[in-house]
């Protein structure tokens, strides 16, 4: 029992408890439905990406250029609703997903096969897959009356309603991927090289292991649920402007994975620890808007606070050793 | 032994790195059922040959025959596939994942569908470890385990895949008497059931002990081929070390100074090496041998204070001191030039001039760089070293490694050191270049520095020291003044076959 309270997901998970009290306690507000539905919707959103950025980060890499593939494939996506207004949702959502698979392979193929440091190479296509966002939209918004209603339905609809709180369908969404990813990373051969190419790449190299393809597919893996990020964005926020779209998400997921207690140095992370650190983070941004904290503020308190958060992670490993972390 | 082919044969095998041979044409097999030990001093080729059996490395030229068929050993996965499996000296594990993991990944058991079977996995990790004698939770963390387990998990990794050579190099270098023989009994397993096993050592009582046979390297050529039943250590350590180089220690030319420069009294360092003595005196070079792993390096990295001694004191001057860090020993006037010059040493991608002027760079530039006073003092040891370049703005990567070596040599001499700690002055540079050293060492000596000189090399070793140290297993085992040491003698204690009292 010792053991489990000094995994890092129970340090987050108290942690979580500690915030949400303090909110609650100082504004009652935040225990209404429309807190709480805030936060619900915030948390499929950067779930789904936070879990292809937690494998990533587990090989001992990083993709920064998360926000832009976000913002390119939910462009793209809602300029084929703009043309085909009668398309298929579904078939919407797998559009994404497809153009963010090929932006991620294209990190993939930099990093484990043009040899490029991960951060170098997806800060140059963090900036370049941001410029085809404008140049493919002229610079233009996809208006939200070209977003369906089906889409837009995934985020105010949801299979479970208790009272006025709704959990959308986006919910269930990223449920899926995480489970999905979940069953990846433990029960295939391929999920466990992840962690061994994180942990040692030497000795995965030596022992025989596809140290690149591996890369290659976590770098995939990561654009195409950025992909499908972009499309569950579009339901969310119901328009796609090239400017914001995803713009500056990289840090949040990033925050969010290592708050869950992946290390950045590779070789560990779970889907569960991801989970906590997108709820954390969903709580803070929520309490911080209830508390009434002024727009102007609320960027430099929550980098702050994700500053505390990770300061207290690095203590408390020190504190209870690796063996815990 | 038997009709039936050896299950591995290596012939003509040739390698060379940086354009230096390391192995000339050496031919080697393995039988079933025998231990074959792979003995040399350090550089000789054991490693390397190892390496390209488990397919780490691609030979330059030679063949391999396993069960008598040719083989193409591209990497380690067809060494693997070929049942061929190399214990590393530092084990190359994954210290963020489960025992279990470790020694499955790569080919868990699967379930329909291929999904991994954790429970069978768990299991069958267990049994492999039993019957290695460890007792071990499979689902601890690879890396909390310690060393000697680590290594049990090493050979469970080669028997789960269903190894039939082994290739142990230098496995025994960081266990204690009793978990090398525990380590030994599962060797003998394994031989009994059929297995080849090549034993990879410079500690010779093992090799005495468990082979059936020893092959001796020297600089890349095998030198000879024996059965421990007809030979003896003394004939083993004159293939090792080859007579011709048994030469006489080279005087120093003046008296070293009486009192101490630098002194150890009973230094400690916890899990690394215990209860140092030593004095080092103005105007001498005194030579510390041993084995890779003996604790040398890890004496150097305390004085120098990189490390915490765990007891035990050092005194400078006659008064005691406690070092905190580098940069605190190098005001003291202590200089440490490392084993690893491309790591430890040097910025490769920056300038002669930057890094000469690195450490000394308090007293060059105290505040704005100066620039032209930083060349001069540059140049002037550019000079005095002999270093060839074409400018002493170029960058250190594109010199050769002797005179890299030399340019470390100039960063700390640019800081005035009394005392310099040499750690393998001479590894990896050419013969010119390594008589160069030797005698920049011996002036700076005879301008009365104490110069401390960690080496493996048997013949500098002889040729620098005015006093030889020796290091075995954490501890100093013997001390030999001038004209007392040659070759075999430092060689034995250095093995412990043969203890000196301090």
């Amino acid at each position: 029992m010792r053991s489990n309270l000094l995994r890092p997901e129970v340090r987050t998970l108290a942690l979580l408890v500690l915030v949400f009290a303090f909110a609650a306690l100082r504004e009652p507000r935040m225990l209404q439905a429309s807190s709480l539905n805030s936060i619900l919707l915030w948390i499929p959103l950067l779930g789904v990406i936070a879990v292809g950025q937690m494998m990533v980060i587990a090989t001992r890499g990083i993709d920064v250029s998360v926000g832009s593939t976000l913002g390119l494939s939910a462009m793209i996506v809602g300029m084929q609703f703009r043309v085909h207004p009668e398309m298929n949702v579904f078939l919407g959502a797998f559009l994404g997903l497809a153009i963010g698979a090929g932006l991620g392979a294209v990190n993939g193929g930099l990093i484990a096969y043009g040899k490029l440091p991960p951060i170098i190479a997806t800060l140059g296509t963090l900036s370049a897959y941001r410029g085809l966002v404008f140049i493919v939209s002229h610079g233009e918004q996809v208006d939200s009356n070209y977003i369906p209603a089906a889409l837009t339905a995934w985020s105010q609809d949801g299979p479970l309603k208790i009272g006025d709180v709704t959990f959308p369908w986006l919910i269930l969404l990223a449920a899926i991927v995480g489970i999905a990813g979940h069953v990846f990373l433990t029960y295939r051969s391929l999920g466990r090289n992840v962690f061994a190419v994180g942990s040692n790449p030497e000795a995965a190299h030596l022992r025989g292991l596809p140290v690149r393809k591996t890369l290659f597919l976590v770098y995939t893996i990561c654009g195409a649920l950025a992909g499908l990020a972009g499309v569950m964005y579009a339901s969310r926020f119901g328009f796609v402007n090239p400017a914001t779209c995803g713009q500056g998400m990289e840090l949040t997921v990033i925050a969010a994975v290592v708050i869950g207690g992946t290390k950045v140095s590779g070789g560990s992370g779970t889907i569960a620890g991801v989970l906590l650190g997108c709820l954390l983070l969903g709580t803070i941004s929520v309490a911080l808007a209830v508390l009434g904290i002024e727009a102007n503020w609320q960027l430099l308190v929550y980098g702050s606070v994700i500053l505390i958060a990770l300061l207290l992670e690095a203590g408390a490993r020190r504190a209870f050793g690796e063996a815990a972390a | 032994m038997s009709e039936s082919p050896p299950l591995l044969r290596a012939t003509g095998l040739r390698m060379a790195f940086d354009g230096t041979e390391t192995l000339k044409g050496v031919d080697f097999d393995l039988w079933p059922g025998e231990v074959h030990g792979l003995i040399g001093e350090n550089g000789a080729g054991k490693s390397t040959l190892a390496k390209i059996a488990a397919g780490v490395y691609r030979p330059l030229a030679g063949t391999i025959e396993r069960d008598g068929r040719m083989v193409e050993i591209a990497g380690p996965a067809r060494a693997n596939a070929l049942g061929i499996a190399l214990i590393h000296q530092e084990p190359q594990m994954f210290p963020d994942l489960t025992v279990t993991e470790n020694v499955f990944i790569g080919h868990h058991p699967r379930r329909a569908l291929g999904s991994i079977d954790w429970k069978s996995a768990h299991h069958k990790a267990s049994e492999i470890l039993e019957g290695l004698g460890a007792k071990l939770n499979v689902r601890s963390r690879f890396g909390s385990l310690s060393v000697a387990d680590q290594q049990m998990v090493e050979l469970a990794v080669a028997l789960s895949n269903n190894a039939k050579v082994l290739l142990l190099d230098e496995t025994t270098a960081s266990l204690t008497p009793k978990e090398t023989e525990s380590l030994f009994k599962i060797v003998r397993g394994l031989r009994d059931q059929g297995c080849a096993i090549a034993f990879v050592s410079h500690r010779l009582d093992e090799v005495f002990s468990i082979c059936d046979r020893i092959t001796v390297l020297r600089d890349g050529s095998k030198v000879g081929e024996r059965k421990p039943s007809d030979t003896s250590v003394q004939e083993i350590i004159s293939l090792m070390v080859g007579r011709e180089l048994a030469s006489s220690p080279l005087a120093s030319l003046i008296t070293p100074s009486a009192n101490p420069i630098l002194e150890l009294r009973g230094l400690s360092l916890a899990g690394r090496f215990r209860d140092v003595s030593l004095q080092l005196r103005a105007g001498e070079i005194v030579a510390m041998a041993g084995l890779v792993g003996a604790g040398r390096t890890d004496v150097a990295r305390t004085i120098f204070g990189i490390d915490a001694a765990s007891g035990g004191a050092i005194h400078l001057d006659g008064k005691p001191v406690r070092i905190r860090s580098p940069r605190h020993a190098t005001t003291l006037g202590i200089a440490l030039v490392p084993e690893d010059r491309q790591h430890h040493g040097l910025l490769m991608p920056l300038s002669v001039q930057s890094n000469a002027t690195l450490a000394a760079l308090k007293r060059i530039s105290p505040f704005w760089l100066r620039r032209n006073s930083e060349r001069a003092r540059t140049d002037e040891y550019v000079a005095s070293l002999g270093i060839r370049l074409r400018a002493t703005s170029q960058a250190v990567k594109e010199l050769s490694g002797g005179n890299q070596q030399k340019v470390v040599l100039a960063k700390w001499l640019l800081t005035q050191p009394k005392v310099l700690i040499l750690d393998e002055p001479t590894r990896g540079v050419d013969v010119g270049a390594k008589a160069e050293v030797h005698r920049l060492m011996r002036e700076l000596a005879a301008q009365g520095m104490a110069i401390l000189m960690i080496s493996s090399d048997l013949p500098e070793v002889l040729a620098m020291g005015n006093r030889i140290l020796v290091m075995r297993e954490g501890r100093l085992v013997a001390e030999f003044g001038p004209g007392e040491a040659d070759s075999e003698r430092v060689m034995l204690a250095a093995t412990g076959q043969e203890a000196h009292a301090v």
